[in-house]
């Protein structure tokens, strides 16, 4: 389970950075999520996955004895997903909305930043 | 010591923006509760920070869960001090924004989105646990991202394409590291991780963790390499955007970096020299790029990557000199930078350009409102009693005691390049005979302003340098605080102790 | 998408659908739920309603702009979280009442935070879909 994740891992973010590099402003949107899923995915990994523990203590004991799988990193994983919902829309209607002003998806073209004004 | 009330900023901030929410369509009413809470803003702060310096670091546990566990908010010094000057610079934004900002942007926002910018960095700054303070990392951005593209010019649409992707990135790479720091340690309190991480055996294992960390917050605070996005970003929107995002987003990282490199991972001998030689070339690119610039924003954007480096040589210094230091910059750089780009929008309002060419003739124009910019753009340059001066009197400084002498060639390489650009820029800018620009339609000039506006912008600004004059001429006492900032954070033990209790 | 069936079945769902997510909202604290989870079935309530019926009649349905939601949402889990507060404890902590409310069950600060997200969650939701279809 962990050799799997840690390939799918590497080929997200791989894949990711790979998006980013190109020159259209749709795959640098691609790229974008593909690189934020592998860090949720990383995550995941590193909080130490245990099969079949939920960490809920029963109504007679007191603390956890046996192990258990942490929740924390599903946790962090979900805020981490709601945040990235909110920024990747948000970047999806801009890259929308620069098409139109713009007229072009190639990242090489948008110089009106360096223009000498 | 524990008090709950501590996050009252961030509170209040978040109550002020709800209530801007309510009057989304009474644009005056909105202009007047932001100007009138962020004056409230400052004196939450100042209380606290009063507070804060008599009883020493203060803790609350947000929801009641005990320290490791539960989200942590610290106010020491460190903190407390960056979100006095947090809302000292936002109390300066909001009453130019009453002046400068245009009515359709009011419309679509403008100011509840500035209020959850402040709130995200105080929260930045109180924060006491790492993940949270990606939390906060991101409330900034988005808002940033409303604030920068709110408007939708072709200009600003470009820059925020760059603005968005890195600091997308930048994210990324923050939650990678966090997820490292995670599964090596199994725990996310700062004042936890500190203990922790020094138990680690496997210090590669630690020093790319933090290298991941100085990747992410480089890119934040626009480090040589990854700065690149800043110049091409800071220039195109509205003056009082840029002096919000010039001011304070840039220094966030620089706070995160001094934050987590004195806390959580001390660095060693490589870190110390890659840091270095990040902070030197910093210094020599940012100069270098805002000598050959001819538009007054972009020389600004690229001062602030030249003055960031300033405050990273402090860190790659590593002494306690060195970071009282860059402190002290911070505190002076924050200011003036803010300043700064509402001076830049002051010129543009007056004359309708931003370009060194065509700008000219404001001193013989407007005497007493130039002189009212010398203070800025001197204090910058760092002419004695001027604020400036002091901060890199103290790197120096540090810099002689760990011999570092490369790092002292540059900072002195940077101060003199800043001088230069700075002189050429007054000379082209106020003496010069100004050419005749013609008119442009869409800008609202600064005489045809109503005569409150007119005084909201000189007011603000006058704000900003008389607070910078106060830093410079009372150097003293602000050099107290900054050593007192420095030896808490070079000796953690006092936050460690307010965190997780005595040991 | 205006066929009959679909219409007809839509006018059912509105309301069942938004029963469900208030009882989604209720049981969150200790069950799978919440005010996430039930707002986003709130607004899918009212998107399968514009889907049927057209933008127009969903809006005469709320009558309100959904962004109004937002800050009546956010005062929700601002109050919730600054009522620990007034006894003292810190930010966010939570507070119960000692018995069980009849039908809803426990209710606490938790409970009243919870109801701020699902508002703010209806709000932003449909103001984002609203606005996407009435652009495309």
């Amino acid at each position: 389970m962990e050799i799997l994740l840690v390939i799918i891992i590497g080929l997200l973010y791989a894949a990711g950075i790979y998006m980013i590099l190109r020159r259209s402003l749709v795959k640098l949107i691609i790229g974008l999520i593909l690189l934020g899923n592998g860090a949720n995915l990383l995550i995941f990994l590193l909080g130490r996955i245990v099969k079949g523990h939920p960490p809920i203590i029963g109504s007679t004991e007191k603390a956890l004895a046996d192990i258990y799988a942490d929740p924390l990193p599903q946790a962090l994983i979900l805020t981490a997903i709601v945040i990235s919902f909110g920024l990747q829309a948000f970047a999806i209607i801009l890259v929308k909305r620069a098409y139109k002003v713009v007229k072009t998806d190639d990242l090489d073209e948008m110089n009106a930043t360096d223009e000498d004004i | 010591m524990s008090n709950p009330y501590i996050v009252l900023p961030i509170i209040f901030q978040l109550f002020l923006a709800i209530v801007l929410m309510f009057c989304w369509t009474q644009k005056n009413l909105q202009k007047l509760v932001s100007t009138v809470g962020s004056l409230i803003a400052v004196i939450i702060a100042v209380i606290m920070f009063v507070e804060v310096w008599e009883v020493g670091p203060m803790v609350t546990q947000a929801g009641n869960w005990e320290a490791p566990y539960g989200i942590t908010f610290v106010a020491d010094t460190f903190s407390v001090l960056m979100v006095l000057l947090t809302t000292l610079s936002g109390l300066g934004v909001s009453v130019f924004s009453v002046g400068a900002v245009r009515n359709a942007r009011v419309k679509f926002g403008y100011f509840p989105i500035l209020h959850f910018l402040i709130m995200g960095l105080c929260g930045a700054f109180l924060a006491g646990d790492i993940f949270n303070l990606y939390v906060w990392f991101e409330i900034i951005i988005i808002s940033s991202f409303v604030l920068i593209t709110i408007g939708g010019e072709k200009a600003q649409l470009e820059g925020s394409i760059k603005y968005v992707t890195m600091n997308l990135l930048a994210s990324v790479v923050f939650l990678t590291a966090i997820a490292v720091l995670y599964g090596l340690t199994g725990s996310l309190n700062m004042a936890d991780l500190s203990n922790k991480v020094a138990e680690i055996e496997n210090r590669g294992l630690v020093n790319l963790t933090a290298i991941l960390f100085l990747v992410g917050f480089g890119i934040k605070s626009a480090v040589f390499p990854l700065y690149f996005w800043l110049p091409a970003s800071y220039h195109t929107p509205p003056p009082a955007i840029s002096a919000i995002f010039g001011g304070l987003l840039t220094k966030v990282g620089v706070y995160a970096l001094l934050r987590v490199f004195t806390l959580i991972f001390i660095p060693d001998a490589f870190l110390i020299t890659l840091i270095s030689i990040m902070a030197a070339l910093t210094i020599f690119s940012g100069a270098i790029g805002a000598l050959i610039q001819n538009n007054i924003r972009k020389i600004f954007s690229y001062l602030i990557i030249c003055h960031i480096g300033f405050m990273l040589a402090g860190l790659g210094m590593y002494t306690e000199i060195a970071i009282l230091g860059a402190v002290f910059y911070l505190t002076h750089d924050i200011i003036v930078k803010t300043n700064l780009f509402m001076v830049s929008g002051l010129m543009f309002k007056i004359k309708g350009t931003y370009s060194l060419r065509l700008l000219g003739g404001f001193y013989k124009d407007y005497p007493k409102l130039s002189l009212l910019m010398a203070i800025p753009l001197f204090s910058l340059v760092g002419i004695p009693p001027l604020s400036g001066f002091w901060a890199k009197f103290y790197l120096i400084q540090g810099g002689l005691e760990v011999n570092n002498l490369v790092l002292v060639g540059f900072i002195i390489l940077g101060s003199f390049l800043t001088l230069f650009i700075i002189a050429r820029l007054w000379s082209e800018a106020f003496w010069k005979t100004g050419e005749l620009v013609p008119k442009k339609l869409k800008v609202k000039y600064f005489h045809e302003l109503k005569p409150l506006k007119r005084t909201a912008i000189v007011a603000s600004i006058l704000f900003l340098a008389l607070i910078s004059l106060g830093i410079g001429l009372g150097a003293e006492y602000v050099i107290q605080v900054a050593e007192r900032v420095a030896s808490e954070l070079m000796d953690p033990q006092a936050y460690k102790e307010a965190v997780l209790g005595k040991l | 998408m205006k066929t009959i069936i679909f219409r007809t079945a839509s006018d059912y769902l509105l309301p069942l659908l938004l029963l469900f997510s208030v009882f989604i909202l209720l049981r969150g604290h200790y069950l799978p739920g919440g005010g996430f989870v039930g707002g986003l079935i709130a607004s899918i309530a009212f998107v399968i309603h514009s889907f049927a019926n057209g933008l127009e009649k969903t809006r005469n349905i709320i009558k309100f702009h959904p962004g109004f939601l937002m800050p009546i949402g956010l005062v929700f889990a601002i109050g919730a979280g600054a009522a620990p507060w007034i006894v003292g404890q810190p930010f966010m902590s939570g507070l119960w009442f000692d018995d069980p409310f009849p039908v809803i069950g426990m209710v606490g600060s938790a409970l009243f935070f919870d109801t701020g997200v699902y508002l703010v969650v209806i709000g932003v939701s449909l103001t984002i879909i609203f606005t996407i279809s009435e652009t495309l």
